[in-house]
């Protein structure tokens, strides 16, 4: 962990202990206000409570030119990138992306060219469908470790940061809270449910918590299309293609939508707010992972457009590219903060229980 | 150029209030604030809470708060210095003005963590002052209201009891606007170190001021001048104990210290001054000021021990610590050995403390000692020790102009028929001395919507 970053978290939190007037706004003000003093453990655990929707900045009276310089949202946005970072495992990984906007561009050509070599390389095998072009086999020899590693990574990460911000046992109650918060995004919605200042200096909008919404919803759609498919393909024998109304096309198709257009949307309001008031450094990086999220949404519902057209090879590989550069650099780009963030809500949820 | 109706001086809550109350009848308003827009806000934007009467739940407020109660709180602050009739109207007219508070675009929220004791009486806004002021502009521009930020007003012609004029310098040009009614809003002197030292001595000098180093008093100085009736002492203001390392102007609400009650305080000679202990802390700490103002240098320092360190909110800059008294008088710059013997004779007179309670008066007293502490009065003994500096802190100053029902200004020869005023500048014609929590943002809000409607009514 970077000294300097916590170091000014802490000093600015120490200045909002004295204040106080932000308390309603989100989960950081409670937790932060039950301490007298922080431990590197607690800027940490506050930096992952933060969403970023700059309630505090906007009402902030110690802001620049003010000599004390607040600027909670960024300190704490750099805490939190920081932390993802120190966690993440494998360290060398760790760094490369965040920051990185081409670096993610990069692994998505990559990715693009593992899938054409390998549709060259190991072809049908005689399926049909997409298998037509790439075979069942082939598919899950790439996707189960493509998946399944970045998880183990992932769970690495999680249990140092969950040593280091003092986590306990995990009780059903606590899972409920938490994850009752995340699903409604209440933090971005502020205590009085109109929303952040992201977009337009001081004017509360629901625009990001909305955006940041479809985001996620259109995300677990998509991820329980692949879900019921291939609960389908081994339970019950049916391999695909399916037809549209079945259960992984329904969720698929809406999910995938969804998560384009909430990928634009997202893009579009950080363009419009001010990287001041964020981690800066991780703009590019940011940007180039919701514009991938965003591409695996669309290249998903293109492939299921043109499936049937001789273009259906390459849409197949770009999709398959575009996804299998996702779960390898969930860990290391903005993906892991969803994973962090449950955790740190969880953990919140543990000290009012 | 745009012709306007109304021109509002300052740019804080009550000319917010005028000037909203104003568009919304009709009115053309301009916001000549002089602040740039970092700092706009005057001192609203360090403010956190209304004080606000309910004859049952309002709001975030519980119970009910009857218009008695609430003057009767204000009485025993100013200790009956306050003008009955204009006070009873700021208090019955809060209850309506919550609500307008909240269609305007004030969010409120429960009250803060170590504030439990307001609960019923006043208002806390989500995010301070400062997200009031900001919702609030965001409003005015909807009602077409236009603001000129860094736009210093020099001086207001006044003849035939009118306002003929309004002078003032934007962008490094001189500009001179006739609107057909002005309301003054733009607060007190108190960041004009010269006047305070006029009124108060040398002493002046090492005063902190809490809030906007914008209140210069220019405007109210100019009509003063020309004869517009005043009212107030210039000597009075609201001034508490702050850190003594704060800025010297906008240190806000982070720079007060909740320690007092649990200390004992020296000057700079190292005796003591004043019972510590006199009442709970929120009752308090409005008398402080003035009680360090008084000492020698216009400094105090408080003087805990580790027993009581963690009895009272965190504060902005770590105390000075110390395993001796010797070490933390060092660190004062007093004498040591006469801290030593304060501090040994205030032990000797502690008694029984077994009855010690933080939060309710609990008659822990010294006997024999002058002056007494009479709660809380616990031995220093426990090391490390430590210690905060206290300086005078001011909110506001109460000279001011003197208004009527209306909000009116006048002249010995009547009312001025185009001249009204809000807030701090005219928070003297209804408090004297003292202050209650809450009150400023009630007198703002209450007298910013009388000088709007009145204006306009005029103007219109």
């Amino acid at each position: 962990m970077q000294t300097d970053l916590i170091q000014e978290a802490r000093r600015q939190a120490e200045i909002c202990n004295a204040c106080r007037y932000c308390e309603g706004y989100c989960s950081v003000f409670p937790a932060l206000h039950a301490n007298r003093a922080f431990t590197d453990g607690d800027i940490t655990q506050l930096a992952n409570l933060c969403h970023n929707c700059r309630g505090c900045y906007y009402a902030c009276q110690y802001t620049a030119p003010h000599e004390f310089d607040l600027n909670l949202p960024a300190a704490l946005a750099e805490v939190r990138r920081d932390s993802w970072e120190s966690y993440a495992w494998p360290q060398p990984l760790a760094r490369r992306f965040h920051t990185h906007g081409a670096a993610i561009v990069t692994a998505l050509v990559v990715g693009f060219a593992l899938l054409f070599a390998a549709i060259k390389m190991i072809g049908s095998a005689g399926g049909e469908g997409f298998y037509a072009a790439l075979s069942h086999n082939a598919m899950v020899a790439i996707f189960a470790p493509a998946f399944l590693l970045p998880l183990a990574s992932l769970g690495i990460g999680l249990r140092r940061y969950w040593h280091d911000v003092g986590g306990i046992g995990i009780r059903i109650s606590h899972l409920t809270k938490a994850f009752g918060r995340a699903a409604k995004m209440k933090d971005l919605a502020a205590g009085h449910g109109d929303g952040c200042n992201f977009e337009d200096e001081d004017r509360f909008s629901q625009g990001r918590r909305h955006v940041h919404q479809a985001i996620m919803y259109g995300f677990l759609l998509c991820f329980a299309s692949t879900s019921t498919a291939t609960v389908m393909h081994y339970v019950f024998d049916m391999p695909a293609p399916y037809p549209l109304l079945s259960l992984p096309k329904l969720l698929g198709v809406v999910g995938g939508i969804i998560l384009t257009l909430g990928c634009i949307g997202m893009i579009m309001l950080k363009r419009k707010s001010d990287p001041t008031l964020g981690d800066a450094k991780a703009w590019g990086g940011d940007m180039a992972f919701v514009a991938l999220l965003g591409f695996v949404g669309f290249s998903g519902l293109a492939l299921y457009a043109l499936g049937a057209s001789t273009a259906m090879p390459a849409l197949l590989a770009i999709h398959l590219g575009a996804v299998l550069t996702f779960f390898l650099l969930t860990p290391f780009t903005k993906m892991a903060h969803g994973f962090y963030r449950l955790a740190a809500l969880i953990r919140d949820a543990q000290r009012v229980s | 150029m745009t012709h306007y109706d109304i021109a509002v001086i300052g740019g804080g809550n009550a000319a917010l209030c005028a000037a909203m109350t104003a568009a919304e009848s009709g009115a053309k308003v301009l916001i000549l604030e002089t602040a740039p827009k970092a700092y706009r806000g005057g001192n609203s934007r360090h403010t956190r809470n209304f004080r606000c009467m309910h004859t049952g739940p309002l709001g975030p407020l519980v119970e009910t708060y009857s218009e008695d109660e609430y003057f009767e709180d204000l009485l025993k602050v100013t200790k009956g210095k306050t003008n009955e009739a204009l006070a009873r109207l700021a208090i019955r007219t809060s209850e309506e003005c919550l609500p307008w508070m909240q269609d305007h675009g004030v969010r409120f929220q429960p009250s803060l963590s170590g504030t439990l004791s307001l609960g019923r009486t006043n208002a806390f806004f989500m995010g301070g002052g400062k997200s009031l002021v900001n919702a609030y502009y965001r409003t005015a521009d909807k009602l077409g209201v236009d603001v000129l930020y860094e736009a210093a007003v020099t001086h207001l012609e006044l003849s035939e009891n009118a306002v003929q004029w309004v002078d003032y310098t934007h962008e490094g040009k001189s500009h001179r606007i006739t609107p057909k009614a002005v309301v003054v809003a733009s607060g007190g002197f108190q960041a004009d170190t010269d006047w305070l030292t006029r009124a108060w001595g040398p002493a002046a000098q090492n005063f902190l001021i809490r809030g906007t180093p914008y209140n210069r008093g220019i405007v109210l100085a100019d009509l003063l001048e020309q004869g517009v009736s005043q009212v107030g002492d210039a000597d009075q203001c609201h001034a508490v104990a702050i850190d003594g390392r704060a800025p010297k102007y906008d240190g806000g609400i982070v720079t007060r210290l909740d320690c007092v009650p649990f200390s004992i305080v020296v000057n700079k000679d190292a005796e003591r001054f004043y019972d510590e202990g006199e009442d709970v802390w929120p009752k308090r700490y409005a008398i402080w000021g003035r009680l360090v103002a008084a000492q020698p240098d216009q400094v105090g320092h408080v003087v805990i021990d580790s027993k009581s360190i963690d009895l009272f909110m965190p504060s902005v800059f770590p105390p000075l610590k110390a395993d001796t008294l010797e070490e933390l008088a060092a660190l004062m710059d007093i004498d040591g050995a006469k801290l030593k013997d304060t501090v040994e004779t205030f032990n000797t007179a502690c008694g029984d403390t077994s009855d010690f309670h933080p939060t309710e008066l609990d008659g822990v007293a010294t006997s024999g000692l002058s002056p007494a502490k009479t709660n809380w009065a616990r031995p220093i003994t426990d090391p490390p020790f430590y210690g905060y500096s206290l300086r005078t802190g001011v909110t506001f100053t109460y000279l001011g102009l003197k208004v009527d029902e209306n909000a009116q200004c006048s002249t010995d020869t009547g009312p001025i028929k185009n001249l009204w005023a809000a807030g701090e500048t005219m928070a003297g014609s209804i408090l004297g001395q003292g202050y209650l929590a809450g009150y400023g943002m009630t007198i703002g809000t209450v007298f910013g919507r009388i000088a709007g409607r009145e204006a306009a009514a005029y103007a219109n």
